[in-house]
């Protein structure tokens, strides 16, 4: 499958033959677990084995929640509490369940932020990362949805004004609010739908997930250097490589363990650290929150949403060259998506042809700003939409835009690289002498992965 | 203490629907007072007795207008909860009534049964209270102090309890009382006086004692399953340690050779 040359599997016995003949599952499975690895991958690689562990306890526990839970108005949030109460284990399945989402979404945003480091989205990754992005915009559905299914103050509320987006689109948007919540607000015949699709989108992430596999298995991995694995014969493609199992599977086991060891005693001992407290209140149409706040994982997009103000120029622009028809929270949505319509173009937007950046000087200093711009972000969505509040997110919402729009493309001319090593091999043995030696400023100097 | 239970009620008919915004007033923005509780920490437990007492103060002061629906009269019976006999819960279930549908008709309440709901619209379902009200929220707004505090529940409901200052207010027909907890006037009346209800076990009825033995049973109502789940936290988090241990052993020793040998040359 891989363009790496390596060893294919080779049926040895007439029963392996005669599978392999009518089925060739095994060198399937052979060829993927024995995937050529570059050798000098490190801990910022292990995000994927969590992703997918994560996906696996969402869909086996959210089955097992599935077969408690009552899509009902009347008898959701009830259903609930009787998992909490009464089903053995409910308890911690539910809690499990909630907090999985969390750090399937801390473990994406890690994932993504590697890719965008070390330039794992450029030719021939593309794909790759288009389906990525593809599975992290079902991941925000799923998770959307799934929030609203315990039919707290937060779910109904949250869902209220999620798809009230919809509804500032100019002309079809009450049609198209009432279409997607199968009422004029939301109610029962949303909570359904929701339970439906959150019940659908797991299996449709787990679909992308293998595509997305099978395209980076088909151009190998990226790795720290960014210099691809040579190719010529398999003599020297070994001198870069190791084969997935066991030297990458026992790695990343060790990884997935260490933050699942952290997990579990989030789960254990704060389980509703992360979650809202008005979700423990049963949802009422009648009584608003003081504060409407999506989870965590969503709240730079929320900043992004209300970011524009009617007073901002550009709204005011826009709003006068549009005839009125765009105003200001219409703008927001459309920079909310348009905030995570660039992430998935930067593939073209980054100009540069050197792929780390590590050997990118100016690169690193603007992508260490995007990853504070996203932590401000993430703060000012939680803080109320007034004063200085707005402001910074307007402030922080112009340099995502312009990191991806203005500063990626200029980069790639703009900046003079620093040389890359000639192969994964050397720089696998430089990092191993500049550890032996002590010396943390070698060619290894990484970035301290967040485990 | 029929009597108490009438001057009760009649207190709380004083008291009318709250306003729309304290209903969902997550975010406290009173002062709450950093009580200590026998479930704090990564292994603290519900104590019994105190649960006894909470629920012998729900029953006779919260109940003539707060309901408990998620929490059946079973329960009391559980492992880690109150721990009443079963003959005696199911004595405390009959002192309340039910809906019985099959009836088409009010019944006394067997242990399958639940608390009844709230009797009125302005009083809360205090079932999940506890954990419907973030008294804490350091520091600096991270919650980080959760691990072994808790979220703060039962000491804002034990401060609430505790935190009218007696100034009243007459307003649109309806009286409203300031609370410090709350941080602004509330609907409902004081309703903690010492010694107003009897403790069997000879715990004297303070003010302060009532209300920390009321927010501990609370605690219990809303999380009934907090020791099975931090025993599982500690199970987990040894064995998950262990393991990572074996794999990072594991790991050091797969790789040694190919590290032995990209050093040679």
């Amino acid at each position: 499958m891989s363009g790496i040359p390596h060893d294919h599997y080779e049926p040895k016995s007439n029963a392996e033959k005669y599978i392999h003949r009518r089925l060739p599952i095994v060198g399937l499975i052979y060829d993927t677990i024995m995937l050529p690895t570059p050798k000098n991958l490190n801990w910022m690689w292990i995000w994927g084995i969590v992703l997918m562990f994560c996906l696996v306890l969402q869909i086996v526990t959210g089955i097992v929640l599935a077969m408690h839970y009552t899509p009902h108005v009347d008898h959701a949030f009830a259903s609930v509490e009787h998992i909490m109460r009464n089903v053995n284990g409910g308890h911690m399945l539910r809690y499990l369940h909630q907090n999985g989402s969390m750090l399937f979404f801390f473990a994406v945003y890690l994932h993504m932020f590697r890719g965008m480091y070390y330039g794992s989205y450029k030719a021939p990754r593309e794909i790759t990362w288009i389906i990525g992005m593809l599975i992290y915009l079902a991941m925000m559905a799923t998770a959307f949805m799934g929030y609203v299914l315990p039919w707290g103050q937060m779910s109904f509320w949250g869902a209220t004004v999620i798809t009230g987006l919809f509804g500032a689109i100019p002309g079809i948007g009450d049609m198209l609010q009432t279409w997607l919540l199968g009422g004029p607000a939301v109610d029962n015949a949303a909570l359904n739908r929701f339970f439906s699709l959150h019940y659908l989108l797991p299996f449709v992430i787990l679909g992308l997930s293998i595509v997305h596999i099978w395209a980076f298995h088909t151009t190998g991995n990226n790795n720290p250097t960014g210099v691809e694995v040579r190719r010529t014969s398999k003599e020297e493609a070994e001198k870069d490589t190791l084969p997935f199992w066991p030297y990458f599977v026992i790695k990343d086991l060790f990884a997935l363990v260490v933050i699942l060891a952290i997990f579990w005693a989030l789960v254990g001992f704060m389980p509703n650290f992360l979650g809202h407290t008005d979700n423990y209140i049963e949802a009422n149409p009648l009584v608003t929150p003081p504060e409407i706040v999506p989870e965590w994982y969503f709240l730079p997009f929320y900043a992004i949403l209300r970011a524009f103000t009617s007073d901002v120029w550009v709204v005011i622009a826009v709003n006068w060259l549009s005839f009125g028809i765009i105003d200001a929270t219409f703008f927001g949505v459309l920079a909310m998506f348009a905030s995570i319509f660039v992430w998935a173009l930067l593939p073209w937007l980054d100009t540069s042809s050197v792929r780390s950046g590590r050997y990118r000087p100016m690169f690193k200093w603007w992508f260490w700003l995007f990853i504070v711009n996203f932590v401000v972000l993430t703060w000012a969505g939680a803080m109320p939409a007034e004063g200085i509040y707005t402001t910074i997110s307007l402030i922080g919402t112009t340099y995502w835009f312009a990191y991806f729009l203005v500063i990626l493309p200029l980069l790639g001319v703009l900046e003079k690289p620093l040389p890359e090593p000639a192969s994964i091999e050397e720089d696998f043995k430089a990092s191993l002498k500049s550890k032996s030696d002590n010396d943390p400023k070698g060619p290894n100097a990484e970035p301290i992965p967040a485990e | 203490m029929k009597l108490r239970n009438l001057a009760v009620a009649a207190l709380s008919a004083l008291v009318l629907a709250l306003p729309a915004d304290m209903a969902d007033a997550s975010k406290v923005k009173g002062e709450v007072t950093n009580f200590d509780f026998s479930f704090q920490g990564l292994t603290g437990t519900y104590d019994r007795n105190q649960l006894q007492r909470g629920l012998q103060v729900f029953h006779e002061v919260c109940a003539s207008c707060h309901g408990l629906e998620y929490v059946a009269f079973r329960t009391l019976s559980d492992r880690n909860g109150p721990e009443l006999p079963e003959d005696q819960m199911r004595a405390f279930a009959d002192m309340y009534e039910v809906w019985d549908e099959e009836l088409r008709d009010w019944r006394p309440a067997t242990g399958p049964d639940h608390f009844p709901e709230s009797q009125f619209e302005g009083a809360p379902d205090l079932s999940l209270m506890t954990k419907a009200r973030a008294g804490f929220s350091g520091p600096y707004g991270l919650g980080i102090n959760q691990l072994m505090k808790g979220i703060g529940g039962p000491e804002y409901i034990a401060s609430f309890l505790l935190g009218y200052t007696g100034e009243e207010d007459f307003q649109a027909g309806s009286m409203f009382y300031y609370n410090r907890a709350y941080g602004d006037w509330v609907s409902m009346a004081p309703v903690l006086f010492d010694d107003m209800v009897f403790y069997e076990d000879g715990t004297e009825a303070t003010e302060e004692q009532m209300a920390l033995d009321v927010a501990a049973f609370l605690t219990w109502t809303a999380e009934p399953k907090l020791v099975e789940r931090k025993h599982a936290g500690f199970v987990g988090v040894i064995f998950l340690s262990v393991l990572a241990a074996l794999l990072y052993l594991t790991n050091k020793q797969l790789w040694a050779p190919v590290k032995k040998a990209a050093k040679k040359d």
